[in-house]
């Protein structure tokens, strides 16, 4: 479609969604999707889950109960190894990888766990992540492998991967419970579920990767097929499969605490979940900082395994010097099995010496909360009624004595419509069409607001950007995908989870964007920010929702805030990345050209950070859509909250519906920002 | 040019065609089809002729060096070779064995056992040290450790890389790094070893000193060669005979003095025109015609090249006498020396202006 045919099809949208807004008593049909036109996806899923059940049931509780040994068996090793021989173990190794600094770090993490008292659940956790990682592991490998090999088959596996990923965890929580029964097993399916698609992308992305000179001197050394897989392939791609295998470890653990929703027993996502609904910030708090605690240490063991480079060469190394590590540990484990009879504590940390500071915390945040209470309710106030609100419902709706102290009168409305239009028609005239076309909607939407905009209008926008962004197919794609929502009966939530999430996102992107930025010129802010940015990425998704609440009880603003908090960090992360990236050459060219810095910023880096910016969008929607699902936990009324519905009232269909619809939001999202960065990075030459 | 009972290796008309279903163009009447008008007709139906009608012969122990721009089809011909590219059309005859009508498990065993290859990138493992990668081809076809020492170290030493052989490859210069790729083709005392642009990746100077001690390991070695280049100097330095190729084609085939003294086309002429010729030209090439051989005059040897020879015509003002094999092949002057590069350069020049 050329430039000014898609200009035309922008104004006769915007034209139609007008008219149809000025009729709009009259067009029932047109502002809410007729339910007439609904079908039961609901019921039918039900009626093919049930199906299911009855045929399939037997095979699945069996290998639910067959699991059920390892499991056992890793907890029983894990709680009955003295915690001072599992801290002093995992010590030797972050040294073994990386040094002494990693192992100070280990330790004070890990001691942290005995210290709180939190030992005997952390272990069940870490239990839960040592099964399913390896299982994970060997599954994805052998996915990946066949997705590597089999172009067909990869026309498979990829797809469900990505829908693997995009679709909530708490929607597929649900089918695995009814299939497998309750129980920590149950967990176990979750978390390998959820931790093979980074395992399977990674494999099959090494394999592909390597050097194709490598792969011909492999052939012309003659390697059978085998011989090419195992000594040429896979060692070449396994630092692709270990960073493969960091990002699954990654994903068991921040399934901890969902994994025990529906099989948690005595460890610490339990810990965490039971706190959460007892309101108990302080001591959520404190079990959460457990986890996070735990995935850093196994995320830096893992990564330095995955970067580690090869030994230098020197002189042929001894028995005792190749396997220094393994007699150490040995020695280590006999040391500490002998102390742990003479000093008990070694084994047993005595409950007298734990620390466990919940009552002063509490104490202390409630001092803020009573203290700041006029402060808090401001920016909650200010927040609702002048962002979130206009977007929701409208500047119409929203603008009353009661919020914004005055009437929103006829004379206001038609001024409000005039400086919009007038502000759009010198755009227009200035040649800046698409700035003109993107007022004109942004006015239309905050009069109306989202959720009471006709649904074909909202169809359309987001049709005509597919289209712009990547053709006809990925018009036809979001089309699609919109009409399921629309046929489900899932629009109206679908709105508010657009809403909610687009705010959150577009705030993120705009804050941690100026961050990115600040921090690309400033190595201070850089290194300030990184450890921030490393801790919100570790905290389970829970844990960062904590604060919040506290701060503003439940409610919409707190999900924003929650969501903002977690999908900001990729934001910051892409842009300082792609600005620091941009090429130093270019740089100097500029600078010889006599640019200013801000010249330099707007006219130089930015632009040419461009692709790198849209895919910081791309993450900071992907991790905003992930919090968007935990958020329904504090009341908000959008597909989340379908989802959680469905789990409690163990509704396999309403929660399914719900998922996917989340997933089909996520994905359009998904592809349209990595259309729009693919043709920036052609523009560039960068593709 | 060696007698046919010294040929290692024979290529015959292979074409390797790129689109759909390219055997089609084989089939029946096409095959007898003149091979400039098939390429014509593959390319207007969309297909892409990588290596088209390409044949040459390489003598045992003789450097056969193909030439050809980015884009030529050499790397195509060269793995057309070891059929690390299967060719749709055509024969490849090693020691007597056609290549094409074996299957892949006996390739396997002549890729194991006859043919060696560098490759440009070095396509070293890197996850290797130097000396594992080097028995990396042994250690395929099942030798012990202990097997393969005597042979590992030897080509370590062949190519003057002792003392590295615990290093990585990510600690080596692209030069040592080279030298693993070719230890490691040697290793299995192959009959035929390629080249493909073994040299390209290296900086100016080390490629030069590369090339000396390429031609130092061949003087030992005396290996059948197929040499791959991009730089028509290196040809030069390097090949016995060489063959130029354009756009899958095959240009024209000769020695480096034949391709200067007779170069086939303006394409072969734009190349020699960088050339100094009095590096490529030799003795007999500029012998002067009029002049009666006689006796009495200082003897050179028919290769010698005119660089060599222009100190030697300051000195003997009187002409030098063309040595062959003990009698003698004509007179050279510094006349007959101005003269033939006089209409060598000329040529050039006719063929600069006409390009």
């Amino acid at each position: 479609m050329s430039e000014t045919r898609t200009h035309w099809a922008w104004f006769a949208l915007i034209g139609l969604t007008l008219v149809t807004l000025g009729f709009r008593d009259r067009l029932d049909w047109l502002m809410a999707f007729p339910e007439a036109w609904e079908i039961p996806l609901t019921d039918w899923l039900n009626a093919i889950m049930a199906v299911i059940i009855d045929t399939f049931g037997p095979f699945f509780r069996g290998f639910s109960s067959l699991m059920d040994h390892p499991m056992s068996w890793v907890r029983t090793i894990l709680q009955s190894t003295p915690w001072a021989l599992t801290i002093g173990l995992l010590m030797l190794a972050s040294f073994a990888v990386s040094g002494v600094k990693l192992a100070i770090f280990t330790f004070f993490a890990m001691f942290y766990m005995v210290l709180i008292g939190y030992w005997s659940e952390s272990m069940n956790s870490l239990a839960l992540v040592l099964i399913s990682v390896p299982l994970a592991v060997m599954i994805g490998f052998a996915v990946g492998t066949a997705a590597f090999y089999s172009d067909r088959a990869d026309r498979i596996i990829s797809p469900t991967m990505d829908l693997l990923q995009t679709i909530p965890v708490f929607a597929y929580l649900l089918p695995i419970l009814l299939l497998f029964g309750f129980g920590p097993v149950v967990g176990l399916i979750a978390s390998i579920l959820y931790a093979v698609p980074p395992m399977v992308r990674n494999t099959t992305l090494g394999l592909r990767r390597v050097d194709e000179e490598v792969i011909e001197a492999g052939m012309m050394a003659g390697a059978t097929a085998m011989q090419m897989f195992w000594r040429v392939r896979v060692p070449n791609a396994l630092r692709q499969i270990l960073l493969g295998i960091n990002q699954t470890m990654m994903a068991a653990f921040s399934m901890i605490i969902i994994a025990s929703i529906i099989g948690g027993t005595s460890d610490i996502g339990w810990e965490v979940l039971t706190q959460i609904r007892k309101a108990n910030v302080a001591e959520a708090i404190l079990a959460g900082i457990v986890i996070a605690l735990m995935a850093m240490v196994m995320d830096r063991l893992t990564a330095q395994a995955a970067m580690a480079r090869a030994p230098d060469g020197g002189d042929e190394p001894s028995f005792a010097q190749r396997n220094r590590y393994w007699i150490a540990a040995g020695l280590l484990t006999i040391a500490i099995l002998a102390l742990a009879q003479v000093f008990p504590f070694l084994k047993n940390y005595p409950k007298a010496w734990e620390v466990y500071p919940a009552q002063a915390m509490n104490d202390a945040f409630n001092y803020v909360l009573v203290e700041y209470a006029a402060a808090i309710k401001t920016i909650k106030t200010v927040a609702l009624f002048y962002i979130m609100l206009p977007v929701k419902s409208g500047l119409e709706q929203t603008i009353s004595p009661f919020s914004w102290g005055f009437e929103f009168t006829t004379p206001l409305k038609i001024g409000f419509g005039v400086v919009m239009a007038g502000l759009a028609l010198y755009a227009a005239l200035r040649g800046r069409i698409n700035l003109a076309i993107g007022i004109a909607l942004a006015a239309i939407l905050l009069y109306f607001g989202i959720t009471r905009l006709p649904w074909l209008s909202v169809a359309a926008v987001m049709v005509l950007l597919a289209w712009q962004a990547g053709g006809a197919r990925l018009a036809i794609g979001t089309g699609i995908g919109l009409v399921f929502l629309m046929v489900a009966g899932v629009w109206p939530e679908t709105m508010v989870s657009f809403y909610l999430c687009g705010i959150a996102v577009l705030l993120s992107f705009l804050i941690g964007t100026t961050l990115g930025v600040l921090a690309s010129e400033n190595d201070t802010v850089s290194a300030f920010l990184r450890p921030i940015n490393d801790t919100l990425q570790t905290m389970p998704l829970f844990v960062i929702l904590i604060p919040f609440v506290m701060f503003f009880k439940l409610g919409d603003f707190t999900a924003l805030l929650a969501i903002m908090a977690y999908s900001i960090v990729p934001a910051i992360r892409y842009a300082e990345h792609g600005l620091r990236g941009v090429s130093p050459q270019v740089i100097e060219a500029a600078r010889a050209c006599g640019c200013t810095r801000l010249q330099m910023l707007w006219r130089v880096r930015l632009p040419l950070a461009l692709p790198q910016l849209m895919l910081g969008l791309n993450q900071t929607i992907m991790f905003g859509v992930a919090m968007l699902v935990i958020t329904a936990l504090v009341g908000t009324s959008d597909l989340g909250q379908e989802i959680y519905i469905g789990l409690n009232n163990g509704d396999f269909g309403v929660g399914m519906v719900a998922g996917i619809g989340m997933a089909i939001l996520a994905m359009i999202a998904d592809r349209m920002t990595k259309a729009y960065s693919r043709k920036g990075q052609a523009a560039l030459g960068q593709a | 040019m060696t007698s046919s009972s010294d040929i290692r290796l024979s290529c015959r008309n292979i074409w390797k065609v790129y689109g759909k279903d390219p055997e089609r163009y084989f089939k029946g009447s096409a095959a007898t089809e003149d091979p400039d008008a098939l390429v014509a007709r593959m390319r207007d139906e969309g297909a892409i002729p990588a290596a088209a009608n390409v044949s040459f012969d390489v003598g045992v122990g003789e450097i056969f060096v193909i030439m050809g721009l980015s884009g030529s089809g050499k790397s195509t011909v060269v793995r057309c070779l070891s059929r690390l590219v299967d060719p749709t059309h055509g024969e490849v005859v090693l020691d007597g064995e056609d290549l094409l009508a074996k299957s892949d498990k006996d390739m396997i065993q002549v890729r194991r056992h006859k043919i060696g290859m560098v490759f440009q990138n070095f396509g070293l493992m890197p996850h290797l040290s130097v000396y594992e990668n080097i028995a990396f081809p042994l250690s395929l076809q099942g030798s012990t450790p202990a097997d393969a020492k005597p042979r590992v170290d030897k080509v370590i030493d062949l190519v003057g890389l002792q003392g590295r052989e615990k290093s990585y490859p990510h600690q080596l210069s692209g030069g040592q790094q080279q030298r693993v790729g070719i230890a490691r083709s040697l290793a299995v005392d192959p009959d035929l070893w390629l080249l493909d642009e073994p040299f390209s990746a290296l900086d100016p100077l080390i490629r030069r000193q590369m090339q000396d001690e390429f031609l130092r390991i061949q003087n030992d070695l005396h290996k059948s060669i197929v040499f791959i280049t991009h730089d028509f100097l290196e040809a030069l330095r390097v090949a016995d005979r060489m063959m130029i190729m354009r756009g899958g084609q095959v240009v024209q085939t000769g020695t480096p003095a034949e391709l200067i003294t007779n170069p086939a086309d303006d394409y072969v002429a734009e190349f020699t025109n960088d050339v100094p010729l009095v590096r490529v030209l030799c003795a007999h090439e500029v012998i002067d015609t009029n002049a009666v051989p006689d006796e009495g005059r200082m003897r050179l040897p028919a290769e010698t090249p005119v660089e060599a020879l222009l100190p030697m015509l300051a000195a003997h003002p009187e002409g030098v006498a063309v040595d062959r094999a003990g009698t003698i092949e004509g007179i050279v002057t510094a006349q007959s020396v101005i003269s033939a590069l006089a209409r060598l350069s000329d040529q050039d020049d006719k063929a600069e202006a006409t390009a």
